[in-house]
């Protein structure tokens, strides 16, 4: 395993999110957006084959369908059919792990998918909609991909509209714990991190190459954790790359993050 | 028993104030043609129940709804739906936003004949904090609260389905049926527009007789429209049409943008809406899209 020199911020952000599926082993992962879904991916093709993942559409598969065009000989590796509402089943049965990227996320790792602004009866902005993160967020454990790390995402107040659960002692409902609410790794263009720091407060874990602790700061609209002598996030392999090469022909991956910088920004 | 009618006739059995449920999943197999006989109509004040797309979009630009019963509103390909938001923004629809699977159990609960269903699905969210009509229990068995969700009666069910025979038995050919069987269950009315009116001995075959997720006593109303998920797609039959869609979401940029679009496209029948967007045979021809 060789340490790539060159990869782009995309890669760096995707490797670091296939590292958030790594422990969970036999369980549906469902990356939304096309960094999460890489990330999966190469969870599954490398280090957790037990993982299961579908086509996005109505099967599950053995193997991870590249992205876009697979051209007219490709055939999908299918194990079983696997439509939405048999999802239902899998995400109450608790063994899904979900990687999304939210609109805004709290301080308490509540999110926001659904409008912003305004009120319920009329907001200013209308986004998604809930979608399936009040249940997801409930379930199983949950990840988040932010491709722009700003203020904008990592709001200072509540989210506007509480999608789903988070660390929140006031929204506790009766009866269960904030240990009961599972979010995992939260990956941005700038770092890795989780809500471990003390009462479940967000927490640095790594900075990508080039990044400041500074940087983060500044640009998280509410108090976090930064530990004394980050480590910098691991750089792609150069075996990862062309994994990740093989799953993306038609390199959407660089089309994720504005301007597709250099994962290097030292 | 023939159940066959046209879509003016089928649509007819709809009343103002009814709450309607929406087959298929954003703009995957919309009962669209069905939904265009609506926009033909004086129907008003309805309450939609979808995993939304275009449908939801169209009926509440056309100005027909009271009230959206949803967990997201979407092209996918084009995330954000154009009208719904408009309508959102303006405060021109009340809704209840919930999570998609509370929105499957408030269906499960209505085809079981149920007040509710108790689920975890919504607790710490603004599901509950905005939605007072769902309620929050205790549970006789644990020291846990739990989300009551309600029945989701719906008086009518729209779906558009690959085939049927004119007794109701109606096939989903296509990779998922998504929560179809459900919107009908919970259906007091089940309108089913299909691509082919097929006779009862192709079901002979336990290939196809496994595509059908319903039994025909669900069935009330049968209703002949080839390409009629169209802008929608029909899994195997056709994708969704992508250039009417970037179309359609372009016009809601223009004042009055809903209009010229009715006006441009929707016709007098199916048969001139068809006609108006390049015809049978170009729906047919639709890539099916990739994921």
């Amino acid at each position: 395993m060789t340490a790539a020199t060159e990869y782009t911020l995309a890669e760096l952000c995707i490797v670091a999110c296939a590292e958030a599926f790594r422990d969970d082993g036999e369980k549906l992962a469902t990356g939304i957006g096309v960094v999460p879904r890489l990330a999966a991916s190469l969870a599954m093709k490398t280090f957790n084959p037990d993982m299961m993942m579908t086509d996005s559409e109505a099967f599950m598969l053995s193997e991870p369908n590249p992205l876009g065009d697979r051209g007219a000989d490709f055939v999908q590796k299918n194990e079983s059919w696997m439509g939405f509402s048999r999802i239902f089943d899998n995400v109450w049965g608790r063994k899904r792990h979900a990687m999304l990227g939210p609109t805004q996320i709290d301080r308490f790792g509540q999110t926001n998918t659904s409008a912003l602004g305004g009120t319920y009866e009329q907001p200013k902005v209308m986004m998604l909609g809930a979608r399936g993160f009040p249940g997801n967020s409930i379930s199983h454990r949950n990840s988040f991909f932010v491709p722009s790390h700003n203020t904008r995402v990592f709001i200072e107040g509540e989210c506007d509209y509480v999608s789903s659960i988070g660390y929140n002692p006031a929204r506790l409902p009766k009866g269960h714990s904030l240990e009961d609410v599972d979010i995992h790794r939260i990956v941005t263009d700038l770092c890795v991190m989780d809500f471990g720091g003390p009462d479940h407060q967000l927490r640095v874990l790594s900075l990508h190459p080039g990044v400041t602790a500074e940087q983060v700061k500044e640009n998280t609209g509410f108090e976090l954790c930064m530990p004394e002598n980050l480590p910098t996030t691991a750089a792609p392999t150069v075996e990862q790359l062309e994994i990740i090469a093989g799953l993306d022909p038609h390199n959407q991956r660089a089309y994720q993050i504005k301007d597709n910088p250099p994962g290097n920004r030292g | 028993m023939d159940k066959r009618l046209s879509a003016a006739d089928a649509v007819a059995q709809i009343s103002d104030g009814m709450t309607i449920g929406m087959g298929g999943w954003g703009p995957r197999r919309k009962p669209m043609a069905l939904v265009r006989e609506i926009l033909r109509s004086d129907l008003k004040d309805l309450t939609i129940v979808a995993y939304g797309g275009a449908d939801v979009g169209m009926l509440c630009a056309s100005g027909k709804v009271k009230k959206v019963i949803f967990a997201f509103v979407s092209l996918d390909f084009i995330p954000l739906e154009p009208y719904f938001r408009q309508a959102r923004q303006n405060g021109a629809v009340e809704v209840m936003e919930i999570d998609e699977g509370m929105l499957l159990l408030g269906l499960r609960a209505a085809a079981w004949g149920m007040p509710y269903i108790p689920t975890e699905v919504g607790l710490g969210t603004d599901v509950i904090t905005h939605n007072p009509e769902i309620k929050v229990i205790d549970s006789p068995y644990d020291d846990k609260e739990w989300v009551a969700m309600p029945a989701i009666k719906l008086d009518v069910a729209l779906i558009h389905a690959d085939r049927a025979d004119a007794r109701g038995v109606c096939q989903i050919e296509g990779p998922d049926h998504y929560l179809d069987d459900w919107f009908v269950r919970a259906a007091d009315t089940t309108i089913v527009s299909c691509e082919e009116i097929v006779d009862t001995d192709y079901f002979h075959d336990p290939i196809r007789a496994r595509q059908v997720f319903w039994e025909r006593s669900e069935t009330t109303t049968v209703v002949e429209i080839p390409g009629g998920a169209h802008p929608s797609s029909c899994n195997p039959q056709y994708g969704f049409d992508v250039p009417h869609f970037k179309t359609y979401v372009a016009s809601a940029k223009e004042e009055g943008g809903f209009a010229a679009y009715c006006e441009k496209f929707l016709g007098k029948d199916e048969a001139e809406y068809q006609e108006r967007v390049g015809g049978l045979d170009a729906i047919r021809n639709i890539a099916l899209p990739i994921y």
